[in-house]
C-alpha cells in the first residue's frame, strides 16, 4: 500500500521541497574525515555508504522519498511490557494534527487495552519503523489501520498463549480491559503476565478486525491524550530541549535570495567571548554559550553579497505564465463544445505565495557523540531528514538518528531539514551539543512558501444549465484537486510548471485551494449568469453522492435558500473533495461599506471522511481549517522584492485572529461503512471560493484574486 | 554582566545574566521555564505571554531587569497542590489546542484577564486575547474554555456561599 501511496505522493508536483537540492555542500574538512575514520576504521565507511545507496535503490525508493520495506512482525510496531504498558511506534510525527489520540484509539481498540496502558512512540528514526513523512492526510487511512492490524494480531496472540497457559479451549476465552478472561472458571491473565515484556516477532496475519459499527474507544471523543502536559508546560517541543554543555547557534544569511558571498569578515565576531565562527563552503554559522551572544555575532559579521536581479510579487503573475509547457490548442472536442455552447465564460484566477507561519519556528537540536549524529527537530519527515543528514555529512543513515518531539504545527511547511543540517554541522565544529531556532523573520524567509499561481477557465454550458465544456490550465501552484468535482462531457484540465522566484512547496491541501476557489468561483459565475440558484446548479452537475451529500447537509444546516439577507450582507457556496474527504461550506459575510472591511460572520461546514476516528477531535481539526483558510482567502499574501520578503513578520502579515473568528457550525456525516480518510486538509479547500460568493453576493463586486481583499473592499 | 533578583512562581531565583536579557530568555535558558514559549520576538504573537504582578506581559519584549521586586507567574506555576488553575482545566475540557504551541501563552493571557475581569463578555475575551496567535484555529474553543472558567468559578463560588 505504502509503495502506491508513495508513487501517488511522488506525483503531486507541488511538493517541490522534497525534489529539490540539498542547501549546502559541506566540505567538511580535513579534520572531520580523520574523526570519521577513528570511529568507523578505514576503508569501511565507503563498503557501509555503498551498501546503504544500493539498499535504497533495490526497495525502490530512490534516497530521498524511499526506505526500507515495512516490517511485518508485530514487535516493530507494538510491545507489551510486564507491567501491562502497551508501547505502538510510528514514524508518523505529532504537529498538532491529534494523532497521537487517534493512534491510541487505533491501538485500544484492537487490543481491548484501556486507553491509560497505550503510549505511542512516534518520528524516532531508531525507534519506530520506517515512514516516508506526515503528509498527504496518510495518518488515518493508512498508519490507523496499519496499527488496527497490529493490536488486532497481538490480540490474537495473547489469546493463544492464555489458552496454553491456562488449559482451555481458545475460543472460551474473552479479551478486555487489558487481559485475558475465562469467564467459566473466573480466571484472568493480564497482557502483561502473558507477554512477559518479550517482543512478539510473529508477523501481523490477517487477523480479522472489529466492525466499525462495534467499535468502542475508535469512533468516540478523546480529548488530547497529553492535554495535561500541554496545558502545565511541561510538553517539550525540540526549542525546550537542553542538554549537558549545549550551545547556542545561528546561521549568517545572505542578503537576498540567490546571493552569494563576496567577502566574509567575521573577526568582530571572533572576539566575542565563547564564539565559534563556523565556514563551510557557502555556510557560515556562528555558536556561542547564549542565544543572545549568538546573535550578536552573527550581527558582527561584516559580509559583502553578489546578488543577481529576481522578479519581484509586482510583475509575479505575468512571470508564471512564462511555461516551458504551454496549452496546446484545445483537443477538436473541446473546441466544438465550446464553439456550440449556449453560453460560454472565459476567466482568470490568482493565488498569491503564502506562508505556513507555524508558531514553533524551525529549530534543532544536534549532538556528535561516538560516531553517531543524533538531531531532535520539529520535522513531518524524520527518514526524510536523516537522509538529509546523511548525505549532508557522508556517513550512513545508521549512523544518524533523528527524534521529533511533538512539535507546533507544520500545514505541510515542515517537510525539509534545514536547521537540523545547520545545528549538525555547528555541533560538528563546536564538539558539543548545539541547540538552533530560526528566528521568526528566517522562517518567514527561508522556509518554502504555498506556490502562487494563475488558472486560466473556459467553460461552456447549455441553455439547460449543464456544463457542457471545461478547459482549467493552472500555471505553477499545482495539480492537486485539478479535476472537476463535476460531471462534465468534455474537459480538459492541465498544470503547466513555471520558473518560481520564491522558494516554494507542499502546503495544507497542496493546490487544491487554488484549484477549488478557481472552478467553484467560476461556477458561481455560471449559475449567476445562468440566473439559476449556486446550490442548485451544483447538484444539477454532480454525479457524486458524497458530494451532494455534504452540500446538501451544509445548506440545510444554514438554511441556504430560506432566508434574504441583511443589508450589505451575503450568502455563499462552495463545496469539493480532496484526499479521500469531503466537504462543503456555506458563509455569510458583512461588508461595511464605509471602511470597505469584510467579516465573515457565519461558516456552515459539512464534512464527510468516511468513518470517523475521534468526533470531537474531527471537529477540531474541520474548524481549525476554516480558520486557518480565513487568512488565505482573505489577507495573507507574501510581498517580496528582487529577492527580498518585505513582510517577514507578524506585524506585516496578517494571520487570522481572535476578531475574525465567525460563528462556525460543522456537521460530521459519519459514514461507518467508509474506510476513514484523514482530515487535515480537505476542510480548508472551500472557504475561500464561499466566502467568494458571499462578497458577490453583498456587494455584486467578483473577487478572483487570492487574498481576496488584503487592503479591504474597494467599492 | 549583573545578578538579578527575581520571584518567579513564588520562589526567590538568582540569576547572573547581561543586563539586556529578556524574560523570555531567561525564563527559559536560565529556569529551564519553557511553557512560554518564542513565536516572534516582537510582542505580536502572545505564546510569550506570562503575568507580571497578576498582568499578562510579552516576555519577549520585556527585560529580566525590569521584573526585579515583581511577582512573575508562568504556567508552569498556576497549579495549587496538584489542582489545575480552572483555565487549565477548562483548555483539557474543550479541547482547546492542537499543536499546543501556543496554549500556555493563551492560558496565561486569560488568566490575566479573569483576575481583572472575572466574568468577561465575549468583546472582551476578544479584545483581551486579540495578541495571542492560534495558527491551527482554535480560538472558538479557547473562548469556549475562557467563559467556562469564568462560570465555573462564579458558580463555584455562588456554590460557597
Amino acid at each position: 500500500m505504502i509503495e502506491r501511496l508513495t508513487e501517488e505522493i511522488g506525483l503531486e508536483p507541488e511538493r517541490y521541497e522534497l525534489t529539490e537540492g540539498p542547501a549546502y555542500h559541506f566540505e567538511l574538512g580535513e579534520m572531520q574525515r580523520r574523526d570519521f575514520f577513528r570511529v568507523f576504521g578505514g576503508g569501511v565507511l565507503i563498503v557501509l555508504a555503498l551498501n546503504d545507496s544500493l539498499a535504497q535503490q533495490e526497495s525502490g525508493g530512490g534516497g530521498r522519498r524511499g526506505g526500507a520495506p515495512r516490517p511485518v512482525e508485530i514487535g516493530a510496531w507494538l510491545r507489551i511490557a510486564e507491567d501491562g504498558t502497551v508501547t505502538a511506534y510510528t514514524g508518523k510525527a505529532e504537529v498538532g494534527q491529534n494523532i497521537r489520540t487517534s493512534l491510541t484509539q487505533a491501538v485500544a481498540e484492537e487490543l481491548r487495552a484501556p486507553v491509560s496502558a497505550v503510549k505511542v512512540v512516534m518520528g524516532d528514526t531508531d525507534l519506530t519503523p520506517f515512514d516516508i513523512g506526515t503528509f498527504g492526510s496518510l495518518t488515518t487511512p493508512d498508519m490507523f489501520p496499519q496499527l488496527l492490524k497490529a493490536a488486532a494480531a497481538a490480540r490474537e496472540i495473547m489469546l493463544d498463549l492464555a489458552s496454553e497457559e491456562l488449559k482451555v479451549e481458545r475460543g472460551s476465552l474473552l479479551s478486555a480491559d487489558g487481559k485475558i478472561t475465562h469467564p467459566a472458571t473466573n480466571r484472568s491473565l493480564s497482557y502483561g503476565e502473558l507477554s512477559k515484556g518479550q517482543k512478539i516477532m510473529k508477523a501481523i496475519g490477517a487477523s480479522s478486525l472489529s466492525p466499525r459499527e462495534g467499535w468502542k474507544v475508535a469512533g468516540k471523543s478523546l480529548r488530547k491524550i497529553n492535554g495535561r502536559d500541554v496545558v502545565t508546560g511541561k510538553q517539550r517541543s525540540t526549542p525546550d530541549i537542553k542538554l549537558p554543555g549545549m550551545l547556542h547557534g545561528k546561521v549568517l544569511r545572505p542578503s537576498a535570495f540567490g546571493a552569494t558571498p563576496a567577502s566574509i569578515d567575521s573577526k568582530e565576531a571572533e572576539k566575542l567571548p565563547g564564539v565559534i565562527v563556523v565556514r563551510d563552503g557557502d555556510f557560515t554559522g556562528v555558536v556561542a554559550p547564549n542565544e543572545g551572544t549568538a546573535a550578536r555575532a552573527v550581527a558582527a559579521i561584516r559580509a559583502e553579497w553578489k546578488t543577481t536581479p529576481q522578479v519581484s510579487a509586482k510583475e509575479l503573475f505575468d512571470h508564471l505564465r512564462k511555461t516551458p509547457n504551454p496549452p496546446a490548442k484545445p483537443p477538436d472536442t473541446l473546441a466544438e463544445s465550446l464553439a456550440a455552447a449556449h453560453q460560454k465564460l472565459e476567466r482568470t484566477y490568482a493565488v498569491a505565495y503564502i506562508a505556513h507561519a507555524p508558531l514553533e519556528p524551525r529549530a534543532a537540536v544536534a549532538e556528535w557523540k561516538d560516531g553517531k549524529l543524533t538531531v531532535w527537530t520539529g520535522t513531518q519527515r524524520p527518514f526524510g531528514v536523516r537522509s538529509d543528514l546523511a548525505s549532508a555529512f557522508r556517513i550512513p543513515e545508521a549512523s544518524v538518528r533523528v527524534i521529533v518531539p511533538d512539535t507546533g504545527s507544520g500545514y505541510g511547511g515542515k517537510h525539509s531539514g534545514e536547521a537540523a543540517v545547520e545545528a549538525a554541522r555547528l555541533a560538528k565544529a563546536a564538539g558539543l551539543p548545539v541547540k538552533l531556532v530560526w528566528t521568526r523573520e528566517e522562517e518567514f524567509t527561508w522556509a518554502y512558501f504555498r506556490p502562487a499561481g494563475v488558472i486560466d477557465v473556459t467553460s461552456g454550458v447549455n441553455k439547460d444549465g449543464v456544463i457542457t465544456a471545461w478547459d482549467f490550465h493552472n500555471y505553477n501552484s499545482g495539480n492537486a484537486g485539478l479535476r472537476p468535482v463535476y460531471a462534465i462531457q468534455n474537459q480538459r484540465n492541465e498544470f503547466h510548471r513555471s520558473d518560481s522566484p520564491l522558494r516554494q512547496g507542499s502546503y495544507r491541501a497542496l493546490a487544491s485551494t487554488a484549484n477549488h476557489f478557481a472552478r467553484e468561483v467560476h461556477v458561481d459565475e455560471l449559475a449567476h449568469s445562468l440566473k439559476i440558484d449556486p446550490l442548485e446548479f451544483r447538484l444539477k452537475n454532480l454525479k457524486d453522492e458524497r458530494l451532494r451529500a455534504v452540500l446538501e447537509a451544509a445548506a440545510n444546516t444554514f438554511g441556504w435558500g430560506k432566508s434574504k439577507p441583511a443589508a450589505n450582507h451575503g450568502f455563499g457556496i462552495a463545496g469539493g473533495f480532496e484526499k479521500g474527504g469531503y466537504v462543503a461550506n456555506c458563509a455569510e459575510v458583512a461588508v461595511d461599506r464605509a471602511s470597505g472591511k469584510v467579516k465573515i460572520v457565519r461558516v456552515v461546514t459539512a464534512f464527510e471522511c468516511g468513518a470517523v476516528v475521534n468526533p470531537d477531535g474531527l471537529k477540531n481539526q474541520v474548524e481549525g481549517s476554516v480558520i486557518q483558510g480565513i487568512g488565505g482567502a482573505l489577507f495573507e499574501a507574501i510581498d517580496f522584492e528582487n529577492g527580498k520578503i518585505l513582510n517577514p513578520r507578524f506585524s506585516r502579515y496578517r494571520v487570522p485572529r481572535f476578531s475574525d473568528m465567525p460563528k462556525l457550525e460543522t456537521v460530521l456525516l459519519d459514514r461507518k461503512d467508509l474506510q476513514p480518510a484523514g482530515a487535515g486538509e480537505c476542510p480548508i479547500v472551500a472557504l475561500a471560493p464561499a466566502v467568494g460568493a458571499a462578497i458577490f453576493h453583498a456587494t455584486g463586486v467578483r473577487l478572483r484574486s487570492l487574498p481576496m481583499v488584503p487592503n479591504g473592499l474597494k467599492l | 554582566m549583573r545578578i538579578l533578583e527575581l520571584q518567579v512562581n513564588g520562589t526567590r531565583r538568582r540569576v547572573e545574566v547581561d543586563g539586556e536579557r529578556s524574560l523570555l530568555s531567561v525564563l527559559r535558558d536560565e529556569l529551564d521555564l519553557t511553557g512560554a514559549k518564542y513565536g516572534c520576538g516582537e510582542g505580536q504573537c502572545g505564546a510569550c505571554t506570562v503575568l507580571v504582578d497578576g498582568r499578562a506581559a510579552r516576555s519577549c519584549l520585556t527585560q529580566a531587569a525590569s521584573v526585579e521586586g515583581k511577582q512573575v507567574t508562568t504556567v508552569e506555576g498556576l497549579e495549587r497542590n496538584g489542582a489545575l488553575h480552572p483555565l487549565q482545566e477548562a483548555f483539557l475540557a474543550v479541547d482547546a489546542m492542537q499543536c499546543g504551541y501556543c496554549t500556555a501563552g493563551m492560558i496565561m493571557s486569560g488568566v490575566g484577564l479573569l483576575k481583572k475581569t472575572p466574568n468577561p463578555t465575549e468583546a472582551e475575551i476578544l479584545r483581551a486575547m486579540e495578541g495571542n496567535i492560534c495558527r491551527c484555529g482554535t480560538y472558538p474553543r479557547i473562548v469556549a474554555a475562557i467563559r467556562q472558567a469564568a462560570n465555573g468559578d462564579k458558580a463555584a463560588k455562588g456554590g460557597a456561599q
